[in-house]
């Protein structure tokens, strides 16, 4: 068992290197195909930061009456922070919205000396809420609507919650973002399809060149594992080899496009984005590599195998 | 040894390239099939290295229908017959003493077996300063001497030479025809198929001469009519 082995291995690492040219071939491919599944895991990592950045800018405020207690406030904000679909709550007191009022309007000095005439801050209490994903809004504000929010009974001390102002924005926000997390899936799956197929048909021709040998070794009596096992192991290497140069690539690449995209993507830096991912790009790309130089080996020299 | 049971092979062109052959080899014969081309030589051969399936018939080596074989047992019968074609038929990415090694590593022998045996071989064939010579650097009589060399060193009970000669000239068909005659004095049985006037009538063996897909001549000692 374990001689055979051997040698498989050893006829596939012979092989490799005997057929040096279509080996540099299906590596050169196979390379170009783990080069775009690289892209897409980058393109779906820069769309992520894109969304998530877009994401955060939405939230819903919630104006609360002059006269409401901070006890109250405090209390809603806590029920609030306990629904699953909220991602934080932020309380501004009636003192810090003066404060932030009065800064707004450092030179307008009419507003200012109005403000003074009044005997009392106007301004009430504000809670910024922020929600997981976009879509969940409606829910939140649904909530603050109803009575479960304050107990049933008391008199609301809710002024206004600006949900309702910026329902479409947001519902047009949230529309756009799902578009585009699909349209980029779709392309990015769309890619890594076809250039797989590439890969494949790349690994085919080149054992469709070994066929007559295929049969050679029907014919001297191999069995089909110790036939298929070298082409397996030369698949196998074709990915490593390509998964290495990929991966090696990709450095100077990223370090190249990285302060670029920083700027862009509102603080994505592709190179140290692939630095502080390397592990996980390591393992999808050699894995992947390693995967598609077997199963495309496998497949096809099933095909010359009927002898 | 090898026994057909009514053979016929019909190709998909509705041509007969067997029509109806009953034929019986026995152990330790040296057995020469003639015929033009087209009469059903290697169709016959191609029938015992289960290369082809029977249309009708049987076709039994000592006491199991070959083709009733499943495909995966199949490569364990062909260990027992070391074939030998007109085109050679080596693995071109390998060099003589690794064509040979292929086919010892196939059949489970140790890699000590290996190294003794291989170059023994090569000896045999005369054929011990090429070892490491791939294919491509060999001339036809050489290539068919490793082809040789690969078909005997598992010591398999039957050799089937199919033409082995057709490509080579008349000082490496003599040395061919040596070699095979050696094999078969040392036990093994041959089954040559050859157009060779020469070769038939220098061996003194039996001969079947085929025509059409028939047999239409069987001589224990025979020489080389049509």
């Amino acid at each position: 068992m374990w001689t055979s082995i051997k040698r498989v291995i050893k006829a596939g690492l012979v092989n490799f290197y005997r057929d040096g040219f279509v080996s540099l071939a299906s590596v050169l491919i196979m390379t170009v195909t783990l080069f775009v599944i690289g892209g897409v895991l980058f393109l779906s990592a820069t769309l992520q930061a894109s969304l998530e950045d877009l994401k955060s800018k939405v939230d819903v405020n919630v104006y609360f009456i002059a006269s409401a207690k901070e006890v109250d406030i405090l209390a809603l904000a806590g029920s609030l922070r306990t629904l699953p679909e909220v991602r934080g709550v932020e309380y501004i007191s009636r003192a810090e919205a003066l404060q932030n009022f009065k800064k707004r309007h450092e030179r307008d000095e009419l507003t200012l000396q109005a403000l003074q005439e009044l005997p009392d801050n106007p301004l009430g209490a504000v809670l910024n809420v922020r929600a997981k994903e976009p879509s969940q809004y409606e829910g939140i504000a649904n909530f603050l609507k109803s009575d479960s929010a304050l107990g049933s009974g008391t008199p609301s001390i809710i002024d206004e919650v600006n949900y309702y102002d910026n329902k479409a924005a947001i519902d047009k926000l949230t529309g756009i973002i799902r578009a585009a997390e699909r349209m980029g899936m779709a392309f990015a799956l769309l890619l890594v399809v076809v250039s797989i197929s590439i890969a494949f048909n790349t690994i085919r021709l080149a054992i469709y060149t070994s066929r007559e040998e295929i049969g050679v070794m029907r014919l001297v009596g191999a069995s089909n594992k110790y036939i298929r096992g070298p082409f397996i192991i030369s698949g196998i290497l074709y990915g490593v080899v390509s998964a290495l140069l990929t991966l090696a690539l990709l450095y100077p690449l990223t370090y190249y496009l990285g302060d670029s995209t920083e700027a862009f993507f509102s603080g994505l830096n592709l190179f140290r984005y692939y630095l502080a991912h390397f592990g996980e790009f390591f393992l999808i790309i050699a894995g992947s590599g390693i995967a598609l130089g077997a199963i495309a080996s496998f497949f096809a020299v099933r095909r010359y195998l009927n002898v | 040894m090898i026994s057909f049971n009514k053979v016929s092979k019909i190709y998909s062109d509705h041509s007969a390239a067997l029509d109806g052959i009953s034929l019986t080899i026995q152990p330790r014969e040296f057995i020469s099939i003639v015929g033009h081309s087209g009469a059903g030589k290697t169709t016959l051969l191609k029938l015992i290295l289960a290369e082809e399936r029977p249309t009708s018939g049987n076709v039994f080596f000592d006491s199991t229908d070959i083709h009733k074989l499943k495909r995966s047992k199949l490569h364990q019968y062909r260990r027992k017959i070391g074939a030998i074609f007109q085109d050679f038929r080596l693995l071109p990415n390998k060099t003589a003493f690794e064509n040979i090694a292929f086919a010892m590593e196939m059949a489970g022998r140790p890699d000590e077996e290996i190294s003794a045996d291989v170059p023994y071989v090569l000896q045999m064939v005369d054929l011990g300063d090429k070892m490491w010579n791939f294919p491509h650097e060999l001339s036809g009589g050489e290539k068919q001497r490793v082809a040789i060399a690969r078909a005997i060193v598992n010591q398999p009970d039957l050799i089937i030479a199919d033409e082995p000669t057709g490509n080579l000239d008349p000082i490496n068909t003599y040395d061919i025809v040596q070699i095979l005659k050696k094999i078969h004095t040392l036990g093994t049985t041959v089954i040559l198929t050859t157009h060779n006037k020469g070769v038939i009538d220098s061996l003194k063996k039996r001969v079947v001469t085929m025509e059409k897909g028939r047999i239409i001549r069987d001589d224990p000692t025979g020489k080389y009519v049509l």
